[in-house]
C-alpha cells in the first residue's frame, strides 16, 4: 500500500458513507460555536422541528461583538447585544455548553478550543468561521463552513464533502533572530499568493515547523486560509501531545496515555505523495509587512512599497494600483519610512501568551511614539490575559502607553467598538488587510507582534532585528 | 423543506439582467438572528422609497408605486419572471431565504450565478433555466394578460403556460429528488442514521476519549 499523508489519515478516519461520486459524509467530533453564524442554524433547526444530533461536541462562544473594556456595563450596541443575547438564549435551550461574556474561559472561539482541550489531535473540528483552519496546527482535520452547513452538523453530527487535494508547504532550515510564524505565513502567502492552495488541504511540514512552539503553529494554521486553503495543518510530535497534559476537556490518566498513543500515528508517511509541494528556505525569510489590501500584497520590512508597472499582469497592475490609492502609499516608499496611527496587537492569529511575550519584551522600558494615537493589546481569552497579568506584561505594556483590554476578537473586523476611522493606519497583528476590515476607509498593515509592538514605539515601521 | 410537485402560479416579471444578491436583499439585513422574515425587505431599495433598517417596521414606508412587485396585479405572485445572470454577487444565503419568505416557489430566467442556483435548492425554491427567447415570450404574455399564471410540474419537468403549451426544462436527478421529497441536506443525510449511529459504536470503541 502506497503511504498515506496525515490529510488521508484524517480524512478515512472520519468516513461515515460514500457516494459513487465520490461525496462523502463525513464525521465530525467537534463543533464550535460562535454568536454570528449561528443564530439562524439554531432557528432552522427549530423551524423543522429537529433536534441536535450531540449537544455534547458542541461548545460555544461570544467573541466577535463583545466589548472589549467596561464588560460589567454590558454591551452598548443593541444589534452586537441582541446576538449575543440570542447566543446565550440558544445554548441554554438546546443545553450546548457556552462560555459566557464574564466567563474567565472566555475568548476568541480560535484560541479557546485549544486552550481547553476542546480542540485535540485526531478530530474534525468545524465551526461558521473560516479561521477554523487554526487547529490543524494539532494536527486535526478543520474547516470553516458556512450557516447551512452550520445546521447540518448541528442536526446531523456530518458534513457533506469532497476530499480536496493534498499539498504540503516545507519550511526547512533555521529562522533568524526576530524572525516569528507570522512572517512565516505572510512568506508563504507573498511565495504562492491568496489563490495558491485553493483546492488543497495543506500540511506545513519541514525543520522550520517542528521548531516552531503550539502557539506559533496556530499562527500559520490560521493564515493557511489566507492562502486560499480551507485546512491547514501540522503532524502531531511531542510538543503536542505535551501540549495537551493537564487540560480540562483532554483525556486524563490512562486515557491520555491511550489517546497520545494514537496521536503518535497522525503523521504523513515517509512515502506518502502529494499533489503539489512548495519549499522555503526558512533563513531566508525576513520579518515581514503588508503594503496593500490582499495578504499577498507583502514584502519585506527592509524593501519598499513596489511599482504596480513591474505587476507581472495587467490585472496585477490595476489590483496594485488601487490598492496602493486605497493605502495612500506612493510607489516605491521604503516600508521603515511609513508611519502609523494605532496598533493592534490581538485576533485568533496573535493573541496568545506567547505572541504577549514577544510584543511586551519589544516595548520593555520603551514609551509609545507622540504619532501613535492608539495601541491596544486584546489577549486572546481571559485565562491568556490572566497569565498575562501573572507575568506582569500587562504593566509593561501600560507603562509603554498601550492599553490593555478584555479578551474578543476587537479591531479584527470591528464589529464591536474598537475601529479605525477613515484613513487611519494600523500596524496589525490579525490576518486579513482588505478595504474597510478594520472600519470603514482604515488602512491595515499586517505584521508579527514584535514588529507591531516596535512600530508603536518608533511611530513608524521598524525591523525589529535592529531594534 | 417544503416539497415542491406542482405548482400553480400567479407570475410576475422582473425586467433586468444581472440582478445581484445586494439587490435581491440589501447588506444591512445580514446583521440580522434570523432567517425567516426575509421578506417585507426583499428587492428593498426597488420596492420602497426609503432606506430599509433591520428592525424598523415596513408597513407605513413609502412604496415605490413603479416597482413591479407594489402593483396590485402581481400579488399574491409566486413565479418570478426573471433575465440572465439572476442572483450574481456576494454568495449570501439571505438571498433565496427572502424570495422564499416573500412566497416565490420558482424562478425562470435564461441564466443563474452559480452559488444562488445551489442556494435556492437548499432552501425550496425551483430555479428554471430557459432559452433565452422562450423567456422573452413569457414576459410579453405576462405582459399583455393579467392574471397570467404559469403551471410547474417538476416531475415532468415542465412549464405550462395558460394556452395549453408545454415547455420542457432540465434539472439535476439528484436535486429534482431531493425538492420532490421536501428532502434538504439534512432531511438526505438523516436517511443516513444508522450508519452515522454505526460510526459511532466503532468510533467510541477505538477512541473513547472523543465521547
Ligand atoms: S479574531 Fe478576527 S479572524 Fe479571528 S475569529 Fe475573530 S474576527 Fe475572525
Amino acid at each position: 500500500m502506497p503511504g498515506r499523508t496525515l490529510y488521508d489519515k484524517l480524512w478515512d478516519a472520519h468516513v461515515v458513507h460514500v457516494e459513487p461520486d465520490g461525496t462523502t459524509l463525513l464525521y465530525i467530533d467537534r463543533h464550535l460555536v460562535h454568536e454570528v453564524t449561528s443564530p439562524q442554524a439554531f432557528e432552522g433547526l427549530k423551524l423543522a422541528g429537529r433536534k441536535p444530533w450531540r449537544t455534547s461536541s458542541a461548545v460555544a462562544v461570544p467573541d466577535h461583538n463583545v466589548p472589549t473594556t467596561d464588560r460589567n456595563q454590558g454591551i452598548a450596541d443593541p444589534v452586537s447585544r441582541l446576538q449575543v443575547e440570542t447566543l446565550d438564549a440558544n445554548c441554554a435551550e438546546f443545553g450546548i455548553t457556552e462560555f459566557k461574556m464574564n466567563d474567565i474561559r472566555q475568548g476568541i472561539v480560535h484560541v479557546i478550543g485549544p486552550e481547553e482541550g476542546l480542540t485535540l489531535p485526531g478530530m474534525t473540528v468545524v465551526c461558521g468561521d473560516s479561521h477554523t483552519s487554526t487547529h490543524g496546527a494539532f494536527g486535526a482535520l478543520a474547516h470553516g463552513i458556512g450557516t447551512s452547513e452550520v445546521e447540518h452538523v448541528m442536526a446531523t453530527q456530518c458534513l457533506v464533502q469532497k476530499k480536496s487535494r493534498a499539498m504540503r508547504i516545507r519550511v526547512e532550515g533555521e529562522l533568524g533572530r526576530g524572525v516569528t510564524a507570522k512572517d512565516v505565513a505572510l512568506a508563504i502567502i507573498g511565495e504562492i499568493g491568496t489563490a495558491g492552495g485553493t483546492g488543497h488541504a495543506v500540511e506545513f511540514a519541514g525543520s522550520a515547523i517542528r521548531g516552531l512552539s503550539m502557539e506559533g503553529r496556530m499562527t500559520l494554521c490560521n493564515m493557511a486560509i489566507e492562502a486560499g486553503a480551507r485546512a491547514g495543518m501540522v503532524a502531531v510530535d511531542e510538543k503536542t501531545i505535551e501540549y495537551f497534559r493537564g487540560r480540562p476537556y483532554a483525556p486524563k490518566g490512562e486515557m491520555f496515555d491511550q489517546a497520545a498513543a494514537y496521536w503518535k500515528t497522525l503523521v504523513s508517511d515517509a512515502d506518502a505523495k502529494f499533489d503539489a509541494e512548495v519549499v522555503l528556505d526558512a533563513a531566508k525569510i525576513k520579518p515581514q509587512v503588508t503594503w496593500g489590501t490582499s495578504p499577498e500584497m507583502v514584502v519585506t520590512v527592509d524593501g519598499k512599497v513596489p511599482n504596480p508597472a513591474d505587476a507581472s499582469s495587467e490585472v496585477k497592475k490595476h489590483d496594485w494600483e488601487r490598492a496602493l490609492q486605497y493605502m495612500g502609499l506612493e510607489a516605491g516608499t521604503p516600508i521603515e519610512q511609513i508611519a502609523i496611527d494605532k496598533v493592534f496587537i490581538g485576533s485568533c492569529t496573535n493573541s496568545r501568551i506567547e505572541d504577549l511575550r514577544e510584543a511586551a519584551a519589544v516595548v520593555k522600558g520603551r514609551h509609545k511614539a507622540a504619532n501613535v494615537k492608539l495601541a491596544m493589546v486584546v489577549p486572546g481569552s481571559g485565562l491568556v490575559k490572566q497569565q498575562a497579568e501573572e507575568e506582569g506584561l500587562d504593566k509593561v505594556f501600560l507603562e509603554a502607553g498601550f492599553e490593555w483590554r478584555e479578551p474578543g476578537c476587537s479591531m479584527c473586523l470591528a464589529m464591536n467598538a474598537d475601529r479605525l476611522e477613515p484613513g487611519e493606519r494600523c500596524a496589525s497583528t490579525s490576518n486579513r488587510n482588505f478595504e474597510g476590515r478594520q472600519g470603514a476607509g482604515g488602512r491595515t498593515h499586517l505584521v508579527s507582534p514584535a514588529m507591531a509592538a516596535a512600530a508603536g514605539i518608533a511611530g513608524h515601521f521598524v525591523d525589529v532585528r535592529k531594534f | 423543506m417544503k416539497p415542491f410537485a406542482k405548482l400553480d402560479g400567479l407570475v410576475a416579471p422582473l425586467d433586468r439582467a444581472n440582478v445581484d444578491t445586494d439587490a435581491i436583499i440589501p447588506k444591512q439585513f445580514l446583521k440580522s438572528i434570523k432567517r425567516s422574515g426575509f421578506g417585507p425587505n426583499l428587492f428593498d431599495e426597488w420596492r420602497y422609497l426609503d432606506v430599509g433598517e433591520p428592525g424598523k417596521s415596513n408597513h407605513d414606508r413609502p412604496l415605490n408605486p413603479d416597482f413591479v412587485l407594489n402593483k396590485p396585479r402581481y400579488q399574491g405572485a409566486s413565479v418570478l419572471l426573471a433575465r440572465e445572470n439572476f442572483g450574481c454577487g456576494s454568495s449570501r444565503e439571505h438571498a433565496p431565504w427572502a424570495l422564499e419568505d416573500y412566497g416565490f416557489r420558482a424562478i425562470i430566467a435564461p441564466s443563474f450565478a452559480d452559488i444562488f442556483y445551489n442556494n435556492c435548492f437548499k432552501n425550496g425554491i425551483l430555479p428554471i433555466v430557459l432559452d433565452a427567447a422562450i423567456v422573452d415570450r413569457l414576459f410579453r404574455q405576462c405582459e399583455a394578460s393579467e392574471g397570467y399564471a404559469l403551471t410547474v410540474d417538476l416531475d415532468k419537468q415542465t412549464v405550462t403556460t395558460p394556452t395549453g403549451e408545454t415547455i420542457a426544462f432540465e434539472v439535476d436527478a439528484g436535486r429534482k429528488y431531493r425538492l420532490l421529497n421536501g428532502l434538504d441536506d439534512i432531511g438526505l443525510t438523516l436517511l443516513q442514521s444508522d450508519k452515522i449511529k454505526a460510526y459511532e459504536e466503532r468510533r467510541k470503541a477505538e477512541a473513547p476519549w472523543l465521547f
